[in-house]
C-alpha cells in the first residue's frame, strides 16, 4: 500500500479498516542469498537499498528482539555532515542527500527537518579550527557557515554569552543539519524492505556461524539453522559478541551513551546546539522536550544504562549554556551501547572469511549515517567492492597507519 | 561505581581515571616483536560481555594502577588488585 493524502481521505471515510500491518512477520526459510544481522537502522536500510538499489532477491534482516529496538530507538536524531577528514566528509554528505530524498523515495513519514546545527566557538583557536572545519565541509560539497556572536544572539537570545571560562564568541552552522524521527527511520526503511520481498524475521538471535574453508555457509539462531550465500553483521555496540562467532577481534570497545530528555516546554530551541567545550548538546522535539546529551560514561559497558556522575556531568553543561533549564525537569534517561573504535571512525568491510561481511564501529554518530551505511554496505555486498565514499572504511587502516581520526586522540576509544 | 580499593578501601569510581582491557600490561617487546603483534596489542580487544579485567588509574587518590575485574552487563565489580602485583605475577619488571 502506498501512503498518501488521498489514501487518509479515503480511510478516513471507509472506517480506517484498509490500514493492514506495515509489514509481515514471515517465517524464517531455509536457506537466503543475503542475511543481514541486526534489525536496526543501519540492517534495515541495508536490506532496503540491496533490494531496490541492487536488485538483488531472497534477502532476510535477522534480529534478537524487534525491529528498532537498539540504537536507532536510543539515540537524540541529530543529522549533520560538519567533518573535517577526506575519509569521512564524503560519506557524511552522501548521507545528508540521502536524508533530503528520503521521505519520498521510502514513501514514509520521517519528519525530517533540516532545522540548522550551530557548534559553538569559544576562542581565537577553536574559530580557526571551526573555519577550517567548515572549509573542508565546502570543499566536499557540504554547507557550512561562520556565525560572529551576534549571528548566534540573534537566534538564542537566552545563551549565556558571558559565561567566565566559555565565553560564546560565534558558531559554525550547517544549515542542512538537523533532526529526523529516529523510529521512523526504522519503520520506514522496514516498510520499504519488506515491500521489496525481504524477510524481515524478529526474535531470532545468532548463536553461531557455520563456517568451512573459510567460506560462511549460514548462520545458526535461536530459530534454527539458516543457510546464505552472504552474511552481512550491522550490530553495532555487540559487533565485538557476534564477530566472536568467526573467530575475529574487532578493534573497537562498547561503550554505554546516555541521553535525556525534559519535560515538554513551549518553543524554546528551534535547530541543534552542540556546546564541545562543555559536553552538552540539546535540540528540542516536536512534542516540546528538550533532547540532550553528552559524554559517553567511559568504561567497557554492555548494560543499556549509565550512572550518575555522568548525568551530573552533562546537566552542569546545560546550566552552564543556558542557567534557565534549571527550572526545568528531567523526564526520562535512558543509555545505548555504542561500538567506540579505535580511531573514532566506522568499518564497513569484508572480513577474512568469504562471504562474510562486517558493518560496525559507528561510535556515538551512527544515527545520522543510517542512509549512507545501509547503501554502501548493500554496495559492497553486492557487487564485492566498496562504494567511493567509503573505501577509508576498512579493517586494515590500522595495521597500516590510515587511521580516520578526527580528534587526534589515538588508539583510546573512550575519547574519542 | 565503588571500587574497593586494596589500599586505600572503598572510592568512588570518579576519582579514577579509565584506560582499558587489563591485557594492555602485556606489552610486547620492542625490539623482537613483528608489526602484527604490535598492532594486535594496541588496537584489537576482546571486548567480552560478562567479567572483563580493565586498568582503572586513582588519579584523584593514591596515583596508583589497579587491575579491576567488573561485569560488563551489570558493572558489579567483582574483584580489585593493585597493578604492580598483577605485573609482577606476569614476569614483568625484572
Amino acid at each position: 500500500m502506498r501512503y498518501s493524502g488521498f489514501r487518509i481521505l479515503k480511510e478516513a471515510l471507509t472506517g480506517h479498516k484498509g490500514w493492514g500491518h506495515a509489514w509481515r512477520d514471515p517465517e524464517p526459510q531455509a536457506s537466503y542469498d543475503y542475511i543481514i544481522i541486526g534489525g536496526g537502522g543501519h540492517g534495515l536500510a541495508t536490506a532496503y537499498y540491496l533490494a531496490k538499489e541492487f536488485k538483488q532477491a531472497r534477502i532476510a534482516v535477522l534480529e534478537k528482539g524487534y525491529l528498532g529496538g537498539g540504537n536507532v530507538g536510543r539515540n537524540t536524531t541529530i543529522i549533520r555532515s560538519n567533518y573535517l577528514l577526506d575519509g569521512n566528509e564524503p560519506f557524511y554528505e552522501f548521507s545528508m542527500k540521502l536524508w533530503e530524498g528520503l521521505e519520498q523515495d521510502f514513501n514514509y513519514n520521517a519528519m525530517v527537518s533540516q532545522r540548522g546545527i550551530i557548534n559553538l566557538i569559544h576562542t581565537d583557536a577553536a574559530r580557526d579550527a571551526a573555519t577550517r572545519r567548515g572549509n573542508a565541509m565546502i570543499l566536499n560539497g557540504a554547507d557550512a557557515e561562520l556565525l560572529n556572536r551576534d549571528q548566534v544572539r540573534a537566534m538564542y537570545p537566552f545563551l549565556n554569552f558571558d559565561n567566565a571560562r566559555f565565553p560564546i564568541k560565534g558558531a559554525l552552522m550547517q544549515r542542512r543539519g538537523g533532526t529526523v524521527r529516529h523510529d521512523a527511520v526504522a519503520w520506514g526503511y522496514a516498510r520499504g524492505a519488506d515491500s521489496q520481498g525481504v524477510d524481515l524475521i524478529q526474535n531470532c538471535e545468532v548463536t553461531g556461524m557455520r563456517i568451512e574453508n573459510g567460506k560462511i555457509l549460514g548462520v545458526e539462531t535461536s530459530r534454527g539453522f539458516i543457510g546464505a550465500k552472504k552474511v552481512g553483521v550491522a550490530v553495532a555496540g555487540s559487533s565485538s559478541k557476534v564477530m566472536a562467532h568467526a573467530g575475529m577481534r574487532l578493534p573497537m570497545e562498547s561503550h554505554v551513551l546516555q541521553a535525556f530528555v525534559s519535560e515538554g516546554l513551549k518553543p524554546l530551541i528551534d535547530g541543534v546546539m552542540t556546546f564541545g567545550a562543555g559536553h552538552f548538546y540539546v535540540s528540542q522535539s516536536d512534542k516540546g522536550g528538550l533532547v540532550f546529551g553528552g559524554d559517553i560514561d567511559g568504561y567497557n559497558s554492555y548494560a543499556q544504562r549509565g550512572n550518575l556522575p555522568v548525568v551530573e556531568d552533562v546537566i552542569e553543561g546545560g546550566m552552564a549554556l543556558m542557567p534557565m533549564i534549571g527550572r526545568a525537569r528531567l523526564l526520562r534517561t535512558w543509555g545505548g551501547i555504542m561500538d567506540m573504535s579505535m580511531d573514532g571512525s566506522p568499518i564497513i568491510d569484508k572480513t577474512h572469511v568469504d562471504g562474510l561481511y562486517f558493518n560496525g564501529g559507528w561510535c556515538y554518530g551512527g544515527f545520522k549515517a543510517t542512509p549512507a551505511s545501509g547503501w554502501c554496505f548493500a554496495h559492497l555486498l553486492a557487487k564485492d567492492e566498496p562504494h567511493v565514499t567509503a573505501k577509508a572504511y576498512r579493517f586494515d587502516r590500522f595495521l597500516k597507519g590510515l587511521m580516520i581520526d578526527e580528534k587526534g586522540q589515538g588508539a583510546q576509544p573512550n575519547l574519542h | 561505581m565503588i571500587i574497593h580499593h586494596p589500599i586505600l578501601g572503598p572510592r568512588d569510581a570518579q576519582e579514577f581515571v579509565y584506560l582499558g582491557d587489563a591485557s594492555l600490561i602485556g606489552r610486547p617487546d620492542g625490539m623482537t616483536a613483528s608489526i602484527e603483534e604490535f598492532h594486535n596489542y594496541t588496537y584489537l580487544r576482546d571486548n567480552p560481555a560478562g567479567a572483563h579485567r580493565e586498568l582503572w588509574y586513582h588519579e584523584q587518590g593514591d596515583r596508583s594502577w589497579l587491575v579491576v575485574t567488573r561485569n560488563t552487563v551489570t558493572h558489579e565489580i567483582l574483584q580489585v588488585e593493585l597493578a604492580r602485583d598483577v605485573a609482577r605475577a606476569e614476569g614483568r619488571s625484572k
